[in-house]
């Protein structure tokens, strides 16, 4: 008994080095440094994000002629610390990210789970609803929710919930209808198990892995979305230092050669959505080899 | 002859454990213009401790009459007339819940397929407690512990590791022995056996049917083995229904039907039956296809294939005759009048 406990226990720890051995290091790396630096913002941040001093206005990188390592990004037209902004900017978008990848997935797993098990009028009603949800363009459905609405973090949170919970529902639906039809789920409602607990004991976790694999992928599609309303103004107000909002305000000084306010914020964004899109394709190879055409 | 004088007697001291009365389940279409009679005019009767065994081909609607029992028809079936009486109580309108409660606690069942009969994300424990815990309202840790005292009844070694075992980490044979152990963790009164053994191998086929004999010694449960094996009849079963087209055309007492079958039908499914001690006769298959069920033709279903119909066959449809105490047969041939008239040659 001790014995046999051992050797899986020797056993796990080796699929374990296994199963992280071709984990894509390079966006593993990145993300795990975007997240490092929103939780200790407040410690790295050389300054303060919202204010600056409107004397040191526009300085370049410290590696350009002008620049100095007291602000080794530059400053914007207010005189604000690039570096430190892309920091509490990281903060923005990884909480509203996260946020609205787990709201958007419960939602759209429990939806798609009702739908595709129940069936009948309730996926009809479901279905159709996700049906006209996807007509709709989904940055001009977040532009239009944001203005009723109006900006702040946790609208921008709700806003993306609400603009992207169909693409969960619709996969996790086309699921439930192949799952429904195994034979253990005969075995539980010949066992007299209520409709409830099949659905959580015996769908739900064997839909979870897709729904992780596709809020992977999610993360860079909301970050971006994020970004974009930020950049048109509808997202995070102005003087929190979302990368959206930096974009924003450094397009302007672009044509006079204040290339590093949209570039720095610009590479971030990228690095995060390559990142992520990266690793979701990653887990989804690895934990659903099914689903490689999604 | 033995059997039905056990029946009868038992039967005056108290109601048998299921009676189907003239029991009818219909696949509706959804426009509503093709109706599949899956289960057509059933009767059957089942004392605690007899096994019945039902027999028939691919879609002779055996199947449905198991879903008809526990009331889990797909969406297109209905119930449309009869009674499911089980110990003397109603099933067909008892609402959802109740009968929800029914299902697992008074009937339970075991599919055809132990392989995906098992959620592969759970252990054994879990499993084989889930029905303990969803009608008796057991906590996790009595559930599991009961589970391990039900691995033990299905013969499984070790059940104390097997229990926190996943199902990928058992054989086939174990896989639908811990299936059954999940059919009778609420000792139920009746247990409804799919083909259970269709995907197993002889050997462990043979431990398995042995396995649920002894149960339903142990248990004293009333046992409905749907099979299309009547080598399986003969060792488990000692009363005998055959179905075609949704009819029970022939059922009596095993060792009375094996003898003297009244239905030819039936007739022509023993003899299709490899037998060791005969290799010199050629083994006969029934000739033709089973009937369009959406489209059946008037008469008796089995009359286009019927080496012995005659005409009243094609036209009329043959009711319930009673051939011989205990055995039934919708058959013309067994008619009273044609055996008088000397038809039967």
């Amino acid at each position: 008994m001790s014995v046999t406990a051992r050797d899986t226990a020797v056993a796990n720890a080796g699929s374990v080095r296994e199963w992280l051995r071709d984990v894509p290091a390079i966006p593993f790396l990145i993300l795990g440094c975007i997240a490092f630096a929103a939780i200790f913002a407040d410690f790295l941040a050389p300054y303060d994000p919202q204010f600056g001093s409107l004397t040191d206005r526009f300085k370049p990188p410290f590696w350009q002629h002008g620049g100095s390592l007291a602000h080794i990004f530059g400053t914007d037209h207010l005189g604000r610390d690039v570096y430190s902004r892309l920091i509490f900017g990281a903060r923005v978008s990884m909480v509203v990210g996260f946020t609205a990848v787990i709201v958007s997935g419960v939602i759209g797993t429990v939806l798609g789970i009702v739908s595709g098990y129940l069936g009948g009028w309730v996926d009809q009603v479901i279905m159709r609803l996700t049906d006209t949800w996807l007509a709709l363009p989904a940055l001009t459905f977040a532009i239009f929710l944001a203005a009723i609405v109006g900006p702040s973090e946790m609208n921008i949170v709700i806003i993306l919930a609400a603009v992207y919970w169909t693409r969960y529902a619709r996969i996790v639906r086309g699921e439930v209808l192949s799952l429904k039809e195994r034979e253990f789920v005969r075995l539980a409602v010949v066992a007299g198990c209520s409709k409830i607990s099949i659905m959580r004991r015996h769908i739900l976790p064997n839909v979870v892995n897709s729904s992780i694999v596709l809020a992977t992928l999610m993360l860079g599609v909301v970050i971006v979305t994020e970004a974009s309303l930020s950049f048109l103004g509808v997202g995070v107000p102005p003087p929190k230092p979302a990368w959206g909002v930096m974009l924003s305000d450094g397009k302007q000084g672009l044509m006079v050669g204040y290339w590093w306010l949209t570039v720095m914020p610009g590479v971030c964004i990228m690095l995060m959505v390559l990142s992520a899109n990266l690793l979701g394709d990653w887990l989804r190879v690895k934990l659903d080899p099914q689903l490689r055409q999604l | 002859m033995l059997n039905s004088t056990r029946n009868s007697a038992s039967s005056d001291v108290m109601p048998p454990l299921l009676e189907l009365r003239n029991l009818s389940t219909h696949y509706v279409s959804a426009s509503g213009s093709r109706v599949v009679r899956a289960v057509d005019d059933v009767s059957l009767t089942l004392h605690a401790g007899d096994t019945v065994g039902i027999v028939g081909e691919s879609g002779s609607g055996k199947s449905s009459l198991a879903l008809t029992l526990l009331r889990v028809l797909p969406p297109a079936g209905r119930i449309v007339s009869g009674q499911m009486l089980l110990d003397g109580d109603d099933l067909v309108p008892k609402p959802e819940n109740e009968m929800r409660r029914i299902r697992g606690k008074k009937i339970g069942m075991i599919l055809q397929d132990p392989m995906a009969s098992l959620n592969p994300l759970f252990t054994i424990g879990d499993q084989v407690g889930e029905p303990l815990r969803e009608h008796e309202g057991a906590s996790r840790s009595s559930a599991w512990k009961r589970a391990i005292g039900l691995l033990k009844s299905v013969r499984i070694p070790s059940p104390e590791t097997r229990v926190t075992q996943y199902p990928h980490e058992m054989s086939g044979g174990m896989r639908q022995r811990i299936v059954g152990a999940i059919g009778i963790s609420c000792e139920p009164r009746l247990l409804i056996a799919d083909e259970p053994t269709t995907s197993l191998d002889l050997t462990i086929q043979l431990q398995y049917l042995n396995l649920l004999r002894d149960l339903q010694k142990e248990h004293n449960l009333g046992l409905i083995f749907i099979t299309h094996n009547l080598g399986i009849v003969a060792k488990m079963c000692n009363f005998l229904a055959v179905m075609y087209a949704g009819k029970m055309v022939e059922s009596g007492p095993v060792s009375q039907v094996f003898n003297n079958p009244a239905h030819p039908y039936t007739e022509a499914l023993l003899s299709s039956i490899p037998r060791m001690t005969e290799n010199r006769r050629r083994l006969t298959a029934i000739e033709g296809q089973p009937p369009d069920m959406s489209n059946l033709p008037p008469g008796c279903a089995f009359a286009a294939r019927c080496p012995r119909a005659f005409d009243r066959c094609r036209t009329e449809e043959p009711p319930v005759f009673t051939p011989a105490p205990g055995q039934t047969a919708r058959c013309w041939l067994v008619a009273p009048e044609s055996r008088a008239t000397g038809a039967v040659s």
